[in-house]
């Protein structure tokens, strides 16, 4: 059990800085999600703090303890490889107890923590094997299984279920959860799928281009979104935004539609709303005209643009519904569902 | 081919039989030749049907002197000269590549594409080419007619090193990293999980390396002048022209099939793990 701490931490490549002064603390027993597109320095994050990469700048703190200098295995934490990482060599009971054995625990402690491990994860019976006699799902497991045994304080999980199909990768998914639950060790996932990302953590840090861009709860991140890049990439289908100019308690947009705010804006705003928070209604402020519809059976999307504008909106309603294409049907936003950011910084206006 | 046509088949198993033949035809000769007595052996035509003197040329081969009135030393004891060079060229090439393989690949140090480029560059300095200086050095080290003058100048490599490092170049980075958080020192790594992973390339190696080995004929030719030192393949040519009469025939062609056992012993015995070694790509 223990707390992380990032404080201002820097990673460079010679002169390329990809991580920018990183900073946050992770309580003890919370699992915290890094989620990102490829590229923005997550998995560089995580595995600096599995010692993998050294830290350019800046100090991580597990317990009490400054691990900067400290050797990965020294630093009390287990990782869950993309692609688990097994050895090929070594049956599972060994995979699992490799690390133990290293640190020279007696043999009848391993063996109980190896089956104790074994039965929380239902792996007992595939002990004797092979990886490669085992399916996505299964290394899966046995991969957690070799941290779990090692009783760490700290769980760090690689993108741990992107190999593995939809099916399975939902399934897993929620036995990760509630492994987490269970234990109550510290964990920190990383990750490119914000659903994924939405329905695992307790708080998600949401990394664009080596800076933190927030570090809050998953409903907090839907509702209270800090920039533009959080709010179009939390929530799927992504938040429409209109480039709008802002008054006092409203915002014109470009098609000369007034929306009602609380806000008091002025110069230009780009107004965001979610396609699920646009209300078909006859009365509506914003007419779309139709271009497309995506039956999902729950919901249909209805993709089209703003009358009279390029900007292109979808919005999201319950049901079956057979839109006429190239129509125009009106919309109108939820009340106090409308996000408004800066458009010149791209950060809320709150 | 999925399709049945007779005439191809006749055809095909034709080409096959011949190249069979052609290339068994000689170790055929070989093993009639060492059946008969010398007597029949200087009579032409050459007998193509065994004769019964197998065991006798066998015993008087293997534990005898040889052939009579020359100073070659018995065969036992130059098959275990030449089974001693060529387990220590092959082991010693192998440790030797393992080990430099796993600095270049796995630590950085100043120069260390430097250094691969000096050890891949031997490969075009076979012992043919420094073979004056490297006769020297060994001279002066000592080492004539011993068995670490006979392997130790064959024993670097840079093909095995250059194979090895292909072959953990394979092995990916997680497996290193996983290993480093279950808390193994490099040479830990090096013993628990990058040998078990290069075995069946260890294999392929070694039968490669073993006939390399019992095959060296030039340098062994070079250092040894002390007849208990000399090895079973350069000891056939020595006996062709030792005896003052005219060749017995019957007891080189024992020594040869007798030099020939060994190789195809380490092949047969080796080749699932040989064949695995180099085609498997799944690591």
């Amino acid at each position: 059990m223990a707390t992380i701490k990032l404080d201002q931490l820097t990673k460079s490549y010679g002169p390329d800085e990809v991580l920018h002064h990183i900073s946050g603390d992770i309580n003890d027993g919370e699992f915290v999600v890094i989620v990102g597109p490829s590229g923005c320095g997550k998995s560089t994050l995580l595995r600096m703090v599995a010692g993998l990469e050294t830290v350019t700048s800046g100090e991580i703190s597990i317990g009490d303890k400054m691990v900067n200098e400290i050797e990965p295995a020294d630093r009390d934490i287990a990782m869950v490889f993309q692609n688990y990482a097994l050895y090929p060599h070594m049956s599972v009971g060994e995979n699992m107890a490799y690390g133990l054995k290293i640190r020279k625990t007696p043999k009848d402690e391993i063996t109980r923590r190896v089956n104790e491990a074994a039965d929380i994860l239902e792996i007992r019976e595939y002990l004797g094997r092979k990886p490669r006699q085992l399916s996505g799902g299964q290394r899966q497991r046995v991969a957690m299984g070799r941290a779990i045994v090692r009783d760490p304080k700290v769980f760090l999980f690689d993108e741990p279920l992107s190999n593995l199909d939809a099916k399975l990768r939902v399934q897993m998914r929620l036995e990760i959860r509630k492994l987490q639950k269970r234990l109550g060790v510290t964990s920190i996932y990383v990750t490119h799928d914000q659903v994924e990302a939405m329905t695992l953590g307790d708080r998600l840090m949401v990394l664009n281009g080596g800076y933190v861009e927030q570090f809050d709860t998953p409903i907090e991140l839907y509702e209270r979104p800090a920039s533009i890049f959080v709010a179009g990439f939390i929530g799927s289908p992504a938040m429409n935004f209109l480039t709008a100019t802002g008054g006092d308690g409203l915002v014109v947009l470009d098609n000369g539609t007034a929306l009602a705010t609380s806000l008091k804006t002025s110069g230009a705003v780009i107004a965001g709303i979610r396609p699920e928070h646009l209300i078909q209604d006859p009365e509506g402020v914003l007419p779309v005209r139709v271009e497309m519809l995506e039956q999902l059976g729950a919901n249909t999307l209805v993709h089209g643009v703003l009358d009279g504008t390029d900007t292109q909106i979808v919005a999201s309603v319950t049901g079956i519904q057979s839109l006429p294409i190239n129509d125009v049907v009106r919309f109108s936003p939820a009340p106090d569902e409308l996000h408004l950011f800066d458009a010149k910084t791209e950060k809320r206006l709150s | 081919m999925v399709e049945n046509r007779p005439l191809l088949s006749v055809i095909s198993h034709l080409i096959l039989i011949f190249g069979v033949a052609l290339i068994a035809l000689p170790i055929w000769i070989t093993f009639v030749a060492a059946t008969h007595d010398e007597a029949r052996m200087l009579q032409a035509p050459i007998p193509m049907l065994p004769g019964g003197y197998f065991w006798e040329n066998f015993k008087q081969t293997l534990f005898g002197s040889g052939l009579s009135g020359t100073e070659i030393a018995p065969v036992w004891r130059m098959l275990g000269n030449s089974l001693a060079m060529a387990l220590m060229i092959s082991l010693g090439k192998i440790s030797i590549s393992l080990i430099s393989a796993f600095a270049i690949v796995y630590f950085k140090f100043p120069f260390r594409m430097g250094f691969f480029w000096l050890i891949f560059i031997t490969l075009m300095l076979p012992v043919e080419v420094r073979i004056m200086p490297t006769f020297q050095v060994v001279a002066n080290l000592g080492m004539l007619n011993s068995y670490w003058g006979l392997s130790i100048p064959l024993i670097a490599s840079a093909t095995a090193t250059f194979m090895f490092r292909q072959v953990f170049l394979t092995i990916p980075d997680e497996m290193l990293e996983s290993a480093r958080i279950d808390g193994a020192s490099p040479m830990r790594f090096f013993w628990d999980i990058l040998i078990p992973l290069s075995r069946t390339n260890i294999a392929a190696l070694f039968v490669i390396l073993f006939i390399y080995g019992w095959n060296q004929y030039l340098w062994p030719l070079l250092i040894t002048t002390d007849a208990d030192m000399t090895t079973i393949v350069m000891s056939i040519k020595q006996m062709l022209e030792a005896s003052e009469q005219s060749p017995q025939w019957n007891i080189i062609m024992m020594t040869a099939l007798l030099a020939m056992i060994p190789p195809i012993f380490v092949v047969i015995s080796m080749q699932k793990l040989f064949v695995q070694g180099l085609t498997e790509t799944d690591k």
